[in-house]
Parts: C-alpha cells; structure tokens; sequence
C-alpha cells in the first residue's frame, strides 16, 4: 500500500459504521459466525464496517477469532 | 443445581447447545462441582490469554515472564468478570465464546496500560516531519506528497476543534495505541473513536474541496 491509499484509506469513514460499543457488545456473535463460514458482513454491515476501521476492535476481533478457531479444531 | 433451575435463573436456557447448557449449570451451582468448573475455565481463559498476550507482545516489546503476568492478570480478572455477568449470558453464541470475549477485553486493556506506563514517545508531542512515514510515503517521492501533506496539516490546525487535534496528535502523529490514550484521557475507547472518525471526515472533506482526494465520504467501502 503507497502513502496516497493509506491516506485515503485512513481518511475516508463509512457511515454504517456502529462504533466501538455495539460492536464489542457483540463481537463474540460476529466471531461464531465468522469462524463457521456464515455472512457475518452481510448480516452485521455496521460491525463489519468498523472492525475495517478501528484498530483496537479489529485486535480484539483477530484474537477472539483466532480462540474460536482453535477451540473447533 | 438442576435444569428447572438453570431455566429459572437464565430465560434463554432452553435454546442453549448442550455444552453450553453444562457451563452454567455448573457455574451457577455450588460446591465441589463449581470448584471444578471454575478450575476448568480459568485453564481455558489462561490458555486463551497467553496467546493472545503472546501475538500482542513483540508490537510493545513485551516478552517473558512480564507476557505470562500479563496473561494470568486478564485470566484470573476475566473468571472474575465472568462469574459476576452470568445472568446476562444469553445465550447468542456458545458459552466459551462469550467467555473468551472477556479475556481478551482483559489482554487488550493490560498491554494499552503497559505503554501507558512505558511510553515509547511522549503523547502530547508534536513531530510533523514523521507525518510521511506515518502513511508511508517514499521520501524520494516528496515532490508528490509534500502539498498534501501541508494541506492536511493547515486542516488539522484549521478544521479540528482542540480535542480533535489532540486525538489525531497522539494517534497519527505519535502511533499512540488509541486504548493507550483511552486511559490518560479517562475516556471511553467508543468516546475517543468517535472523535477521531469525525476528525477523518473533516480531514477527507477539507482535502476533498482543495482537490487533493475524490469527494467520496459517503461512499461505502
């Protein structure tokens, strides 16, 4: 990725965006769908929307997941 | 504790998977049979917690025994937290999953902490010449990137109300982990997002208007 795509990536903000609370509130069920190969993004967009922007909940998202993941196999 | 019980104390019993159905009973009984269920998932929050503790480690240069504290601190406060929010499990995904939520709340909260206490830059410092690096512009490239980048810096001072510029300070500028700057401000990760997505969309506007970047806010990505 060049410096104009992360600037414009970093800039640019998607108003379905539901922010950290709803999201955290609920990660774990994005999580289960997301590990079992359902549409989460479909189904959640807002939540998909700022998992794509916000880093900390993104972290938190990939290590939930990651936990999941490992407990199916 | 028997099911009758279970269904009492947790509406939503009925749809739960079998497993799940078992982690509650046994954690919202009593005795020998709690004690063992308690055991159980506080082995499985710790395991959960190591190597969450271990993937975020390197970024903050944690490593050692100073890694496992950090994983038996979230492990032993997330079995706390989760005995005390039993009643508002309910039921949307398997009992584990909810719980690993928890642990891993605890991991992220104890690494911000950790470079709050061992800043490796000042957080209210203000280094504009790294504002390239930060996107990751080649230097070689200036002449390409230079104009823009003033004009985001004239928006940043132009734009933003104080607040604002000191949350895109602290993040863009300094690399400041946002849940870093959550606990020096005593503010809320969702309070400190919200300020700096507004603080994006000024931005974008701003250059947007100048012609620097297409005029794309409401498009979804």
């Amino acid at each position: 990725m060049n410096g104009w795509s992360a600037l414009d990536r970093f800039l640019r903000t998607d108003p379905r965006d539901v922010g950290c609370a709803e999201a955290l509130q609920m990660l774990h069920v994005y999580a289960e769908l997301v590990a079992s190969g359902a549409p989460a993004e479909q189904r959640y967009p807002g939540i998909a929307a700022h998992l794509r922007a916000c880093g900390p909940c993104g972290d938190d998202f990939e290590g939930l997941l990651a936990a999941v993941c490992d407990e199916a196999r | 504790m028997g099911d009758h019980t279970v269904q009492k104390a947790f509406p939503d019993a009925a749809r739960l998977d079998a497993e799940s159905a078992e982690w509650l009973r046994a954690l919202a009984g009593t005795g020998p049979r709690r004690e063992a269920a308690l055991a159980r998932l506080h082995e499985r929050l710790l395991r959960v917690a190591r190597r969450e503790a271990a993937r975020r480690g390197p970024r903050l240069a944690i490593s050692g025994p100073e890694l496992d504290d950090v994983a038996h601190q979230a492990a032993a406060d997330a079995l706390l937290a989760i005995t005390a929010k039993l009643g508002q499990f309910r039921g949307e995904s398997r009992f584990t999953t909810w719980a690993y939520r928890f642990v891993i709340f605890e991991v992220s909260a104890k690494v911000g902490r950790h470079f709050w206490h061992h800043p490796v830059v000042r957080l209210t410092a203000e280094d504009w010449d790294r504002l390239p690096a930060r996107f990751g512009f080649d230097p070689a490239d200036q002449a390409e990137w230079r104009d823009v980048l003033a004009a985001l810096r004239r928006a940043v001072d132009t734009e933003l109300t104080p607040r604002q510029r000191e949350v895109f300070v602290a993040i863009v500028l300094n690399g400041v982990p946002l849940d870093t700057l959550v606990l020096s401000s005593a503010s809320s990760r969702n309070a400190i997002y919200k300020m700096l997505f507004d603080a994006r969309r000024k931005l974008r506007s701003a250059l947007a208007a100048n012609g620097y970047l297409p005029d794309d806010s409401s498009r979804r990505s």
